[in-house]
């Protein structure tokens, strides 16, 4: 018993799911659900259709090159039951599906960090074009020039204080 | 046998039915139309192939019987004696001599008819030409009648005859009539032959076949044979003669001793004398028959004296025999098979073809056999048997057995012989762990490997490959997000208004609506500025209702506005007329009202002339006939 790859979509097919097409060329092609199937009968391409894994392998959505995919494999070399090695194996296992998984997350984290950078672009190019759409260019003059108003205003106060005590001390001089 | 069965001769028809079928022949298979505007050489073929064709039929049918017809000089002289004997030599090849002049003449005739033809002229002549050649053949077959009548009884009798073989080992029984020839034949052989108590019962030669040592044996039954001149016999007579002349074959020479068949033992003996020659160099028994009335030793001594001149011939044996008592009947058969036999060997031996076959003649001798002979048998195949003994030894305790032996605790174990080391066989094997076959991890370098990946993964690590984080937006970044989103909201709407505007298909202005009312108002632009930040206070001096001039350009003004009479008068905006159905009514009551009379009328009209409705515009027949057809004018004859 094995679990076997839909030849659509490459899911997983758990025993006793799917369906199997034996072509008159003797290759046999097994199907995960009906929908795949159905594809297949359309005779759709897999790598052209987007919801399948080769798909989003083809178009670079998912890590496709890696060592830690040569784990994983049909050997087609019979090896004689012996529980150390499975054992070990089944820890073997562990470890690189971790590592592949890993890996593969760090794939798609890297990818899509480009989108945000291409995003906050964009950003800024459209605050910078159409900020007229929600805020007037004459927002905020006046309170501006009433305060330019109230700093003068101020400055004057500070000048004549000032100008005050130097007639103060000149007085005081004098 | 099958040399000279005559039994495969066609039937010759009577000239009559001759000539028919030869002309009813070419009428069907030579073509029949011809017409006299033709081509001439059309006709002349057409006439000349009748003609060929009748002689070509007459000439194959002719030539067939002439063909199958035995030919006298190359049959066997048995047959040809036979043939002269029953329907005379002469008139039997006259009649076939003269069927082949016939078809001379036929050729002939054919001949100069097509040489005519080639000078027709007209389908008449050419006619009359194939006519001509046609009634000449057919008188010609005509004159034959008497010939093909011949022939066909002669025919018929032919096919009638008894297939002899004369090769073959033949026996032949001859003798007075009415001494018990066909009495013999009707004992030893199947051949159901008449048996009558008078003289001449058998007029014909009879075949029967008889059985001896694994062979077949051919007996003939003679007519009885009177004493006199071979000039003086009759058909019948001569037919047994023949048969004695030209058949070698063991002779059965018949006597009656009871005289009962009318002719004294004296006659008997003197016809035997008379027809001596013919048994020359045959086998001859001379057969005693009758014996159940009275037997040879029972005769008186002068009749004993009249059959000395048999019993002094040391050749000839005599025997006694009845067919009625079945009295020695096997033994003149046998007696005479052997002589035969004795005899045909003989003859054999002395031809030449005998000493060719003694020469190629060797009998082969087993050689003696050696006692020490062992089988060999190669060393491969030793070695082979000896493995499969050694097996055969070895062989395994059956797990039957092993269930006898045990008894009720027995436990069928399938694990047992498997070929692996210790328990281990009894161990359940995991084939699937978290959707992945374990089955397809299952390498001896995996762990090497593994090691490798994770060294790898280690100088990752250290790398900081892994420590990347979603750097913090600066404050001014995330500002400007915001600013972003609200910008592509506003847009968004934007958008969706327009589409809605030009998506209406409804017309700009219809009828019914009232006019527009223009939504500009200060207080909204007002609404509208302070959303877009803009500070509306201290606005209350504002003039936001006048519109400045446009600056123009200082020209006249136009002169067309210059002519209207009241310049002071603002321009009145236009009345759009009210609906045709509404002109001229008063209030809504009297629109109802008006409503509700137009609809009976247009009901009346509607049932009136079985329309729709009131758009209903269909003529059933837009061209009716008897509107548009003319009516039929009477013909004028002119002049």
């Amino acid at each position: 018993m094995r679990i076997e790859t839909c030849y659509f979509c490459s899911s997983r097919i758990y025993p006793g799911h799917g369906i199997q097409f034996v072509r008159n060329d003797c290759k046999i092609f097994k199907f995960c659900r009906s929908k795949c199937h159905a594809a297949f009968k359309k005779k759709k391409n897999p790598r052209k259709v987007k919801w399948t894994k080769v798909y989003r392998k083809t178009v670079g959505k998912e890590l496709t090159v890696d060592p830690s995919f040569e784990f994983e494999k049909r050997r087609n070399i019979p090896v004689k039951y012996n529980r150390e090695l499975w054992s070990k194996s089944v820890e073997a296992m562990k470890k690189v599906e971790t590592i592949r998984q890993r890996r593969q997350n760090l794939h798609i984290m890297q990818r899509l960090h480009k989108g945000r950078e291409l995003e906050e672009e964009r950003d800024i190019k459209e605050v910078k074009r159409d900020l007229s759409l929600i805020r007037s260019p004459a927002a905020g003059l006046k309170e501006k020039k009433k305060q330019e108003e109230a700093a003068e205003e101020q400055e004057q106060m500070y000048v004549d204080e000032e100008s005050n005590e130097l007639e103060a001390e000149e007085m005081e001089a004098n | 046998m099958a040399l000279y069965n005559f039994k495969k001769i066609a039937v010759v028809p009577p000239a009559k039915d001759f000539i028919d079928i030869i002309l009813s022949k070419t009428q069907r298979k030579t073509p029949t139309v011809i017409h006299k505007q033709y081509k001439i050489t059309r006709i002349r073929a057409f006439y000349t192939r009748k003609v060929k064709f009748t002689q070509q039929n007459f000439h194959d049918r002719l030539s067939q019987i002439i063909q199958e017809f035995p030919k006298l000089d190359d049959v066997h002289p048995f047959y040809a004696d036979l043939m002269n004997v029953l329907y005379d030599k002469d008139h039997y090849k006259l009649a076939l001599g003269q069927i082949n002049t016939a078809r001379h003449l036929i050729d002939n005739v054919a001949k100069d008819y097509v040489r005519l033809l080639k000078y027709g002229d007209s389908l008449y002549r050419c006619k009359q030409l194939k006519k001509a050649a046609l009634g000449r053949m057919a008188t010609i077959m005509k004159r034959q009648g008497a010939n093909l009548t011949y022939l066909e009884q002669v025919r018929q009798h032919l096919a009638r005859l008894p297939s002899i073989d004369p090769y073959t080992r033949t026996i032949i029984i001859c003798g007075f009539p009415n001494v018990g020839k066909s009495s013999f034949i009707n004992k030893i052989t199947r051949a159901d032959v008449e048996v009558q108590p008078y003289a001449f019962t058998t007029k014909s030669l009879y075949v029967g076949h008889t059985d001896y040592k694994y062979l077949t044996w051919q007996v003939i039954d003679t007519p009885g044979i009177l004493d006199h001149s071979l000039e003086e016999r009759n058909v019948i007579e001569m037919q047994a003669v023949t048969a004695l002349a030209h058949l070698r074959a063991a002779v059965l020479y018949f006597c009656d001793l009871s005289e009962q068949c009318g002719h004294t033992l004296e006659e008997q003996v003197k016809l035997f004398e008379s027809i001596k020659p013919l048994f020359t160099n045959k086998p001859l028994i001379i057969v005693l028959n009758k014996t159940d009335i009275v037997r040879l030793s029972e005769l008186s001594p002068e009749k004993r004296a009249i059959l000395k001149s048999f019993e002094n011939d040391a050749n000839i044996p005599m025997l006694e025999m009845s067919t009625i008592t079945d009295d020695g009947v096997m033994e003149v058969k046998l007696e005479a098979c052997e002589r035969l036999l004795a005899f045909r060997v003989d003859q054999k031996i002395k031809t030449k073809k005998v000493e060719g076959l003694l020469n190629r003649l060797h009998i082969a001798q087993p050689k003696r056999i050696n006692p020490n002979r062992v089988p060999c048998i190669p060393e491969s195949v030793l070695k082979k048997r000896q493995i499969a003994a050694e097996k055969a030894e070895r062989k395994r305790k059956l797990e039957r057995e092993i269930e006898e032996e045990m008894g009720d605790d027995y436990v069928l174990d399938l694990k047992k012989n498997y070929d692996i080391e210790g328990d281990q066989k009894y161990d359940i094997i995991p084939e699937i762990w978290e959707g992945h076959n374990i089955a397809d991890y299952i390498d001896p370098d995996i762990f090497e490997k593994l090691n490798q990946l994770e060294r790898e993964e280690q100088l990752r690590e250290e790398a900081g490959m892994y420590d990347y984080k979603v750097p913090e937006l600066s404050e001014t970044m995330r500002e400007i997000k915001q600013l972003a989103k609200q910008i592509r909201d506003k847009k968004i709407i934007m958008r969706e208004e327009t589409r809605v505007m030009k998506a209406s298909t409804k017309p700009v202005m219809p009828r019914t609506a009232a006019a527009k009312v223009r939504d500009r108002s200060v207080a909204k632009l007002k609404e509208q500025m302070e959303d877009l930040g803009v500070d509306m206070e201290d606005t209350e001096n504002a003039h936001f209702k006048r519109t400045r001039a446009r600056s123009r350009s200082r020209s006249e003004p136009a002169r067309k506005r210059m002519r209207l009479e009241s310049v002071s008068q603002s321009r009145a905006r236009s009345m759009s007329r009210p609906p045709r159905d509404e002109m001229g009514v008063k209030d809504v009551t009297m629109k109802t009202k008006l409503k509700n009379i137009a609809h009976k009328a247009l009901k009346k009209k509607i049932a009136k002339k079985g329309l729709k409705g009131e758009a209903d515009r269909f003529i059933g027949n837009k061209m009716p006939k008897h509107l548009f057809s003319e009516k039929h004018r009477v013909k004028t004859l002119i002049g």
